[in-house]
């Protein structure tokens, strides 16, 4: 997955500016930067939700703006918000995509409840989705964006809002799914933690720029020893990593999710 | 355990060509109406809810006005007139508030998700839009049996209610299609909401559902030859009732708006998703 130049504006704000990097294939690539940042943006241009208003993005040598649908058969998308619905079972949830992704009729059932078991939720499947906790959303919508079984999965902010439990269960299936299914990965986040732990490579990313790109370790030891990630992004982009930053809309929707979590 | 997503992929996962775009709506079409069902089925309580208004029509407006005897209903018993008119109102109030379930699926991300499936806009839409039929079918299924247990007499061959069906379901389409239209340019729920309760009074009004077309002021006769509930309502009372009605062109009219319907709101769901 290869993007270049990208750009895109909101009226004044310009949300990306000339954004390149690549993710190259079997590897966890983490985008970390502050809310507001652009990160979002550059992943709903990537997953053909926005076109963007110059540069080219490949997804397996797709354009995503021209082969749009070609590319999201390739992808599973998991945006930021906890976006199951409450209102079907985790069961029909995941079903819901299979028949959005065209898997065959015979295929279907197995596909579902493979996908469930895999992300643990197979004794909740037939529970609404209202009664799950936190983690167990997250879960199921893994499932729900394996079940193309992608070669590509996004990850727009994958444990916002859990706690460290559930976001370590989080992990671990992202991991596992990496390591053994070779799915290549993209995820953005604003924790530290999650970018050295998880990420084989990272882009530093604020105000709409890619600051700088590289493993988590070459990041920190191009500054010297006992430099944490924090230091290396306040190195590159001039403040710290978590202060309040976004818009309004970008914090509604941070806490808004923190409520359905409850 | 994650293995089969690694090892030789299922023929389904690498197929060369896209499913033809006429599949790809037609299963959409089944999805969402599936999904719609699964949700009545998980939670009825809306279905007894809504189907408290039409039967108020029914009883106390409907009761009263036969008693009167003021609308010329061409020799029927006045509940008999307006009842497949209140059958259309239920479908319509359903189809009108779905832009409303929209606007909270994109609040809740939902929207996102199915944006970014292989689904193309107008499909998304179509489904929904039957999707939102089959809970004005229910509905409106509520409102026939409320209807014959108050003494319409309606005719028993099933298939009149198979083709009944056939135009609450276009007509609810259109009327989900209109709900989402304006859900695209108001964009919040409070606005949609406003304009919702300030279309569906004249959309009835306006309509053939309470008195014949005849009775009207000119220029409201006028105006209601614009209105698509005119036309579903003449279907349904042809049917049900057996006045002279139009099944033809009603049937043109209602699915020429479908059409349109779903061009346009298709035009404006992405402007909700941004």
């Amino acid at each position: 997955m290869e993007i270049r130049e990208i750009s895109r504006r909101f009226k004044e704000v310009l949300a990306v500016d000339r954004v390149s990097f690549e993710v190259r294939s079997g590897e966890i690539f983490g985008l970390l930067g502050p809310n507001g940042a652009g990160k979002t943006t550059t992943i709903r241009i990537l997953v053909t939700l926005l076109p963007p208003d110059s540069g080219q993005a490949n997804v397996f040598g797709l354009d995503v703006v021209r082969q749009t649908m070609a590319v999201r058969r390739l992808i599973g998308y998991v945006p930021q918000q906890l976006s199951a619905d409450g209102s079907l079972t985790g069961w029909e949830n995941v079903m819901l995509f299979a028949r959005l992704y065209d898997l065959p009729r015979r295929d279907r059932k197995h596909a579902v409840s493979e996908a469930l078991a895999l992300m643990g939720l197979a004794d909740a499947q037939d529970r609404l989705v209202a009664t799950y906790s936190g983690g167990m959303v997250r879960r199921l919508e893994l499932a729900q964006a394996l079940i193309n079984r992608p070669r590509l999965l996004v990850l727009d902010e994958p444990t916002i809002g859990l706690d460290p439990i559930a976001r370590g269960e989080v992990w671990e299936r992202v991991q596992s799914l990496r390591q053994e299914a070779g799915t290549t990965i993209l995820l953005t986040t604003h924790y530290m933690e999650e970018a050295d732990q998880l990420c084989d490579r990272l882009a530093l990313m604020h105000r709409g720029r890619i600051r700088a790109v590289g493993t988590p370790v070459e990041l920190k030891a191009a500054l010297g020893p006992l430099t944490t990630l924090e230091d290396v992004f306040r190195h590159h982009a001039g403040e710290r990593l978590e202060e309040e930053g976004g818009s309004f809309k970008d914090v509604r929707a941070v806490r808004r999710t923190a409520r359905r979590l409850g | 355990m994650y293995g089969q997503y690694a090892g030789p992929r299922a023929a389904w996962v690498d197929r060369g060509r896209a499913p033809a775009w006429w599949r790809v709506l037609g299963s959409r079409i089944v999805t969402f109406c599936w999904v719609e069902v699964a949700k009545i089925r998980h939670d009825r309580t809306e279905l007894y809810t809504r189907a408290i208004q039409p039967a108020l029509w029914l009883v106390i407006f409907g009761e009263t006005f036969s008693s009167i005897r003021v609308i010329p209903t061409g020799g029927r018993p006045y509940l008999d007139f307006m009842a497949p008119g209140v059958i259309a109102q239920s479908a319509l109030f359903v189809a009108i508030f779905y832009g409303i379930q929209i606007i909270w699926e994109r609040d809740a991300g939902i929207l996102t998700k199915l944006l970014a499936t292989p689904t193309p806009t107008s499909a998304l839409v179509a489904g929904k839009a039957f999707g939102a039929s089959v809970r004005s079918l229910v509905q409106a299924a509520v409102v026939v049996v409320l209807a014959a247990l108050l003494g319409v007499r309606m005719p028993l061959n099933p298939l009149v209610y198979v083709i009944a069906a056939l135009f609450i379901v276009l007509g609810a389409a259109f009327f989900s299609t209109l709900s989402l239209t304006i859900a695209g340019i108001v964009l919040n729920r409070d606005r949609l909401m406003g304009i919702g309760q300030a279309i569906t009074m004249p959309l009835f009004f306006g309509s053939n559902a309470l008195y014949p077309i005849g009775v009207m002021p000119g220029w409201l006769q006028v105006l209601s030859t614009v209105n698509p509930l005119r036309y579903e309502i003449d279907a349904l009372r042809g049917l049900l009732i057996g006045t002279p009605s139009n099944l033809s062109l009603d049937f043109v009219v209602l699915a020429v708006a479908c059409l349109a319907g779903i061009a346009t709101s298709s035009r404006l769901l992405r402007r909700l998703s941004q």
